[in-house]
Order: C-alpha cells, then sequence, then structure tokens
C-alpha cells in the first residue's frame, strides 16, 4: 500500500540510481588535473567531489547521468567523455 | 483599527464579506500577491493581520507562484493555509496547482474569476479557473456575497477532511461579487469555531520525525498516486453535501452540495449554469414562470468533481438543456460545462438534446432580454430539433465577421 500523497522516509532519493540514464561516462585524468575544480562547480548534480586524501576530482558514477558539463567546462581537457558499454 | 472584528448583518463589499469569512476560519498562515479584482482581499486581510486582530501569519511574497509554493511548505508543516488570486495570477500558480492537489495538501483559495490575456482585460468571466479545472483542485463557483462567506467556511470543513485532503478553489465573479456592496451576515467567530473542527493533517512534516514532502516517484508507483487523488475527488462528493447540510444546522443557510436546483420539476427547458449569472437566471425563470412557460434553473456549485450524476438526474424529464458557458475551450466551438454535460450523458439511459452559449466573456454584459432570447431558441429546438449545438451570444457584429 502506498500513503495517500507521495510522502517517504529522508534521503530516500538515494535508492534511486540514476547510472542507467547515461551513455557517455567522464572518465578523469588526475595527470592532467590541475585540482581548480571547475567541474565540481558546474556539476548540475552535486555529485562531482575531490578524492578523498588527494587534490583531484571524481564522479560519483551511481548518479552521474554523464550530461558531459565537467568536461566541457575543465580548462585542462582533463575529463573525457567515453562511450560506455552495458 | 484594533479588537475584534464585528459579525453579523452588515452593508459590505464581497472582498470584505470573504476576507472576514477567512479571518474567522482562523487560518495559520496567508500568502498572496495583489492582483485587480483579488486585491481588496488581500489589502483587508493584510491589514486584519497588520491591527492585531487575527494571529495569522501573513508571508509576503514577489509572485502567485512563491505564493502558493509558501502556503505548500506549510500546509505540508500542518497549517491551515489560505490565499486568493485571479486570472494570470492563477495561471502563474498553474505548476505548484498540480503539486498542492498532488501532495494532497488542503489549501483553502478565493478566485475572483477574471478573463485571460490576451488581449488583456480585468473584468469577469470563469476562463482562468476553468482552464485550471485538470490540477486536482475541488472547485465551488459562488452566486452572492452571502454564499462565498459561507462556502468560505465549508471550504475549509470540505478540503481538510482526512478522506479528501485536498485543495479548493472559492471562485467568485470579479467586480460582479468582488466589489459589489450588499447586506452579509458576517459568521461569529465562537459560531465558526463550533462549526469548523481544527485542522488535523493525514501527516505533517514534523522535524522529530523527518519525512520527505512530493518525493520522486518512478512509473511503478506514479499511476496509483493519480488514481487515489481521483479517488479522495470523489470521495469529496459526500463531503461536499455534507458540509453544506452541517452549515444549514449551524447557520440556517443552504445553498445546495454539488448543485442546485430551481424550478426544474416539470421544466421543459433547463437553464445551466455558474456564479453570479444563476441571480439572472433566476429572475428570468421567475418571469417566464409567471407566464406560464415551464422554465427551469440549474446551478452548478462543484464544476470539480463534476456533479454529472446529479445534473442527470435534475434533467432527465426536459426536453431541453441549455448550458451558458462564461468559458470558451477554443478549438471545440464551445464552452467547458456544455462539452462535459454532453460527455457525461452520452452512454446513460437519458438522452436530453444539449445546445450551449458562450457568453459573457471578459466581462460583457448578460441582460435579462439576452436570456430571454436564448430560451427562444431553445423553444425553437423543442421545436424543430438543433440547428446549433453552441454559439457565441452578443457577438458585435461590427467587430467581427460572422
Amino acid at each position: 500500500m502506498i500513503p495517500h500523497a507521495p510522502i517517504g522516509e529522508v534521503g530516500s532519493s538515494l535508492a534511486n540510481k540514476t547510472s542507467g540514464w547515461r551513455i557517455f561516462i567522464p572518465v578523469f585524468n588526475a595527470e592532467l588535473c590541475n585540482g581548480c575544480g571547475t567541474c565540481e562547480t558546474f556539476c548540475p548534480e552535486g555529485i562531482v567531489h575531490k578524492i578523498e586524501g588527494g587534490d583531484t576530482f571524481a564522479a560519483d558514477y551511481d548518479y552521474c547521468k554523464g550530461c558531459g558539463i565537467c568536461a566541457a567546462e575543465c580548462p585542462k581537457d582533463a575529463i573525457e567523455m567515453v562511450l560506455e558499454e552495458k | 483599527m484594533t479588537g475584534e472584528l464585528k459579525s453579523g448583518r452588515q452593508v459590505v463589499e464581497g472582498s470584505y464579506a470573504v476576507a472576514h469569512a477567512a479571518a474567522m476560519c482562523r487560518p495559520d498562515v496567508i500568502s498572496a500577491y495583489p492582483i485587480t479584482p483579488q486585491t481588496h482581499i488581500v489589502e483587508d486581510l493584510s491589514q486584519f493581520v497588520a491591527d492585531g486582530v487575527i494571529d495569522s501569519k501573513y508571508i509576503n511574497v514577489e509572485s502567485e507562484f512563491s505564493a502558493l509554493s509558501a502556503l505548500v511548505g506549510a500546509s505540508a508543516a500542518g497549517a491551515r493555509t489560505y490565499s486568493a488570486t485571479t486570472s494570470q495570477g492563477l495561471a502563474l500558480m498553474h505548476e505548484v496547482l498540480f503539486n498542492a492537489a498532488g501532495m494532497r495538501l488542503p489549501i483553502v483559495m478565493t478566485i475572483v474569476n477574471r478573463s485571460m490575456s490576451a488581449p488583456i482585460n480585468i473584468w469577469n468571466d470563469h476562463q482562468d479557473s476553468v482552464a485550471q479545472r485538470d490540477t486536482g483542485w475541488i472547485q465551488i463557483y459562488i452566486e452572492d456575497a452571502q454564499e462565498l462567506v459561507d462556502a468560505t467556511a465549508q471550504a475549509f470543513m470540505i478540503g481538510e477532511d482526512p478522506d479528501v485532503s485536498l485543495p479548493v478553489m472559492v471562485c467568485m465573479d470579479g467586480f460582479i461579487l468582488s466589489h459589489v456592496f450588499e447586506p452579509v451576515d458576517l459568521l461569529d467567530q465562537k459560531d465558526v469555531d463550533d462549526f469548523l473542527p481544527q485542522f488535523l493533517p493525514v501527516r505533517a512534516l514534523d522535524p522529530d520525525n523527518p519525512e520527505s514532502f512530493g518525493m520522486f516517484v518512478d512509473p511503478a508507483y506514479y499511476m496509483d498516486f493519480r488514481y487515489l487523488v481521483e479517488q479522495a475527488m470523489d470521495a469529496s462528493r459526500s463531503k461536499i453535501e455534507d458540509a453544506a447540510k452541517k452549515f444549514e444546522s449551524s447557520f440556517g443557510r443552504h445553498y445546495g452540495g454539488l448543485i442546485d436546483t430551481y424550478h426544474t420539476d416539470g421544466a421543459e427547458i433547463i437553464l445551466v449554469a455558474m456564479g453570479s449569472l444563476v441571480g439572472t437566471l433566476r429572475d428570468v425563470v421567475d418571469d417566464l414562470r409567471s407566464k406560464g412557460k415551464p422554465v427551469g434553473l440549474l446551478k452548478i456549485r462543484a464544476f470539480r468533481p463534476f456533479p454529472i450524476d446529479e445534473i442527470k438526474k435534475a434533467v432527465a424529464g426536459a426536453k431541453v438543456v441549455v448550458v451558458l458557458d462564461k468559458n470558451i475551450s477554443l478549438g471545440t466551438g464551445e464552452g467547458a460545462v456544455t462539452t462535459e454535460i454532453k460527455a457525461g450523458m452520452y452512454n446513460g439511459d437519458i438522452s436530453v438534446p444539449v445546445i450551449g452559449f458562450v457568453i459573457g466573456l471578459g466581462g460583457r454584459d448578460i441582460p435579462v432580454t439576452t436570456v430571454q432570447r436564448i430560451v427562444e431558441k431553445a423553444e425553437d429546438v423543442i421545436r424543430n430539433g438543433i440547428a446549433a449545438e453552441s454559439e457565441f451570444v452578443d457577438l458585435n457584429h461590427s467587430h467581427v465577421r460572422v
């Protein structure tokens, strides 16, 4: 039974992994990355973050929809959009 | 001004009457953006708040979209909420209207009916609210200032019923009702407190027990939520009737529930309308009945949910149904009420010819003589059959080629 209105647990949208929406996947090249964070700023989903213990960036592939904005904005061309085989 | 709002019979503007009625229902939160001809309602309410005679929270906003969005949040938190708007303002709320209904939030909003731009025009017809008929809001159309007061109190009772839990539009004709002064029995605070139970939301936002409201729903669930709104609409039918009856037992006034009828028994011609036009039609029916003509009147109070069963029952014995629509569904050639009555009768066990008249758009006057000419056309339908299913009334032939 569903409730009378679309009401659910806080954070339950995390269960909806949107990786399946993706056709191209951003591949981050740590050697070209200068750590500026432009990709993190421009990601419309808020899922690009600095990697733990490092100065470069990576996307959370569970939720990345493959829009390519990070790759388009990167001033060092350090992000490549690659066709993802599934 | 300080102290309490006066109750009892007074000569007041229709806008004041509705502001007073809304105030008596003790809304926790009011949010609205001023727009002609709704302005006096929100001016009166903001004055009540500024004077400290009601303790509602009044949220000033920069648009109608924000006004209704603010109330969605407040209602989700369990507040009783009220707004008022019209025309372009209602159109700007369009997206939020769906959200309020889909999240099952019983916001009450007065719609001061006005035409839609373009061409821009501030006068009355029903295009603004009729165009919002698929959003999931209950819609009640009002005949006079007293009914407006009484239906406002009923609207909170209907919408907040846990079996309904839907927002309600109380639709009043711009200027014709909003700016007219007439004697009105203003509600007494204690009487309204006795009539209207406290708002107990089915679920409410609670920081100690956090939940997500209006969350993402995928194809496995979406359709079922839409079905639940339709079920709630259906449940509201009996609640609209009940609220009218409860109001009558408390206050002694009744305007019908989903519909009202006037001399429909034995009527061969039944006129159908919504809003203040019904008052004009009562006079026409009185006049024609005094001349022995079998004419009756059906007033549609609830356009959503659409009371097709009640309408069919009321017109079953008639020879022709004449619908006066203050709206036009462009591309169909007729008003929405005409279309829906015809559609509702199509597979049924009664078959009465229905003709529609698009009338009074953008505030064009509807004199008694015009209605009399329409009745003559209806008499012609009885004699010779339908010549035109729908037509525009009182077009100015020097303005358009017809």
